[in-house]
């Protein structure tokens, strides 16, 4: 599978990173040569065989259900959360309007 | 003074318990050291004053005879992945540029708890996106090493480069890495120092800068075993805070090392000799051979068939991960925002991510986006996996038969900056030797085994059982006592 310049734009674009066009006549080759080479994969026999996301056997934990647990992943920790957004406001994240 | 920067961490934390030193003159000769290798850019920022607030608490905590910590009086390196508690934390991105964060990362707090100072951020490849540190918004990492009679800038490694330059250069005597894909062995290898990867979940990801959270694993870099096993046992440990943390306790590393491998079978994997692979790396790989042999250990042939699909799958595997993980970067809650006059919401967006990434990290976005959209999941993303789960099950097999595998860290020794820049395929190549035992969350080393004819180092690597990085340090620590590594890189900075 390759991808032409008008792919190239639709995942910049699904990926919300803005690019020019010079930007992505520049990056249909650097993509068509990682992907041909991925292509390689497609060789292995995968037959029943299970897709694998975890690689140590570790199982998922309960923890105690207690509220603010942990001091660190607390609530009650506003003017930190906020401390390095551009623009807070009010004690909120402030972004461009979005409604008309 | 400047005698204590030639001190590792074992021998720094010996002498300030001994009162041969104080912590403070170690601190400060460091601290000099830091400021006056400007030229590796090794360094995003330093912080002289924490190396030395830790260097008096160690003091004093002597002074009072208290029990010293596992790392007191030892300043260190910290790779800006880590977030630390009011100084700023980059992943060596424009995006995060000026952020600070209000919270300390496990792996960093755990070293602050045993003694540990901090003489800096670490430079790195953005997002640790990267083999050669040139990557990073705040310019290459130069490697203090050079080819014999050239002048030519060469690569530290990526993405832990400024680890590797630092401790290399003696301006640091031990350094934090994260090893994603390599990011720790191959840095280590190319600048003739130690550098461990543990099993995966050993050390906490909780407050590192996320990049593949399923391959993510933070270790020690240093100029020995010892000092890797020492600085390992104080970064791991369980942490409720990562879903992923290993619930364990953590061996005493440091007190079980033994260089004597009776009884102890090593695998040599076949697949691994590769073409394109220098001639004098597999010469070094089969000398290592001779030394684990002479250590006591029996070599045996392995098989590990599926080594060639490995490097192909971590190149979807992880992309898909980090397009995931850096949709965080908004321009909302932190970082860059690039808002052009009378832009909405989602232009916002596009224009701070255009702003605010590299070109490697944009192309690796791009590729997990396109690998994990709708019609290509199958074909590349659930494929990957099952590859994935083929490579795993390789090395499972082949515990049957060996303890612990020895292979080069990397195709090559390093190479001049600029090199490969036009060349990303060529780039991924070299860590072709060090992605599987990461696909496979297996604890894996590359110590220094000899300088090359250009007087260029060229590691060897070890890669044992989950959970059993204490075979892979004393493999390692076999080979440093044969190896009898002592090169230093000749100052020039």
């Amino acid at each position: 599978m390759s991808v032409d310049k008008q792919t190239v734009a639709k995942i910049a674009s699904l990926a919300r990173i803005k690019m020019g066009d010079d930007e992505l006549e520049h990056l249909v080759p650097e993509l068509n040569n990682i992907l041909e080479w991925v292509e390689q994969l497609g060789e292995v026999d995968v037959e029943g065989i299970e897709p694998m996301s975890a690689v140590i056997p570790n199982r998922l934990r309960l923890r105690d259900d207690v509220i603010d647990a942990d001091p660190k992943t607390a609530g009650g920790r506003r003017d930190d959360v906020l401390a390095n957004a551009p623009a807070a406001e009010h004690g909120f994240f402030g972004v461009p309007k979005v409604i008309e | 003074m400047t005698e204590l920067t030639k001190l590792g961490v074992k021998a720094i934390r010996d002498g300030v318990r001994a009162g041969d030193f104080t912590a403070r003159e170690v601190a400060e000769s460091f601290n000099s050291a830091v400021a006056a290798a400007a030229e590796l850019n090794a360094f995003i920022v330093t912080t002289p004053d924490h190396a030395l607030a830790a260097a008096d608490a160690a003091d004093k905590a002597r002074a009072d005879g208290k029990k010293l910590g596992a790392m007191a009086g030892v300043p260190i390196g910290m790779k800006d992945l880590f977030a630390t508690h009011g100084v700023q934390t980059t992943a060596a991105s424009h995006i995060l540029e000026g952020f600070e964060p209000q919270y300390e990362s496990t792996v960093s707090q755990n070293l602050w708890d045993a003694g540990a100072g901090m003489l800096g951020k670490l430079n790195l490849d953005q997002f640790a996106m990267g083999s050669s540190n040139e990557t990073s918004y705040f310019g290459n990492v130069a490697s203090p090493w050079r080819k014999d009679g050239t002048n030519a800038a060469m690569s530290p490694g990526g993405s832990s480069g400024g680890s590797s330059s630092a401790v290399a250069a003696r301006i640091a005597p031990a350094a934090t890495g994260t090893d994603t894909g390599g990011s720790i062995r191959q840095p280590a290898a190319f600048t003739g120092i130690c550098g461990i990867k543990p099993t995966y979940g050993r050390c906490s990801r909780w407050g590192v800068v996320a990049f593949a959270s399923s391959l993510d694993q933070a270790g020690p870099m240093a100029r020995s075993v010892e000092d890797c096993a020492i600085m390992l046992g104080a970064m791991a440990g369980f942490d409720p805070k990562d879903a992923t943390s290993l619930q364990m306790d953590v061996p005493d590393w440091e007190g079980a090392l033994s260089a004597d491998l009776k009884g102890k079978k090593v695998g040599i994997p076949k697949e691994y000799r590769m073409e394109g692979t220098d001639q004098a790396i597999l010469d070094s790989w089969e000398q290592g051979k001779a030394w684990l042999k002479d250590a006591g250990a029996e070599i045996v042939d392995i098989s590990l068939p599926h080594t060639k699909y490995a490097l192909p799958a971590y190149y979807i595997i992880a992309p898909a991960e980090a397009s995931s993980n850096l949709a965080r970067y908004d321009g909302v809650r932190y970082g860059l925002r690039d808002l052009p006059e009378g832009a909405g919401l989602q232009d916002m967006y596009a224009e701070t991510r255009a702003a605010g990434f590299g070109d490697e990290v944009k192309r690796r976005i791009l590729i997990g986006t396109y690998v994990l959209s709708a019609g290509f999941y199958d074909a590349y993303y659930n494929q990957a996996q099952k590859v994935r789960a083929l490579v795993a099950r390789d090395f499972e097999q082949a515990w049957a038969e060996c303890d612990v595998i020895l292979a080069p860290t990397t195709p090559t020794a390093s190479f001049p900056l600029g090199s490969l820049e036009d060349d990303p395929l060529t780039m991924y190549l070299n860590d072709v030797f060090a992605v599987p035992a990461s696909l496979a969350g297996l604890p894996a080393m590359s110590v220094p085994a000899m300088l090359n004819s250009d007087g260029l180092p060229l590691g060897l690597q070890l890669v044992g059982k989950p959970f059993d990085e204490q075979t892979v340090l004393d493999a390692g620590l076999a080979i440093q006592q044969r190896a009898a590594f002592d090169h230093a890189p000749e100052k020039w900075w």
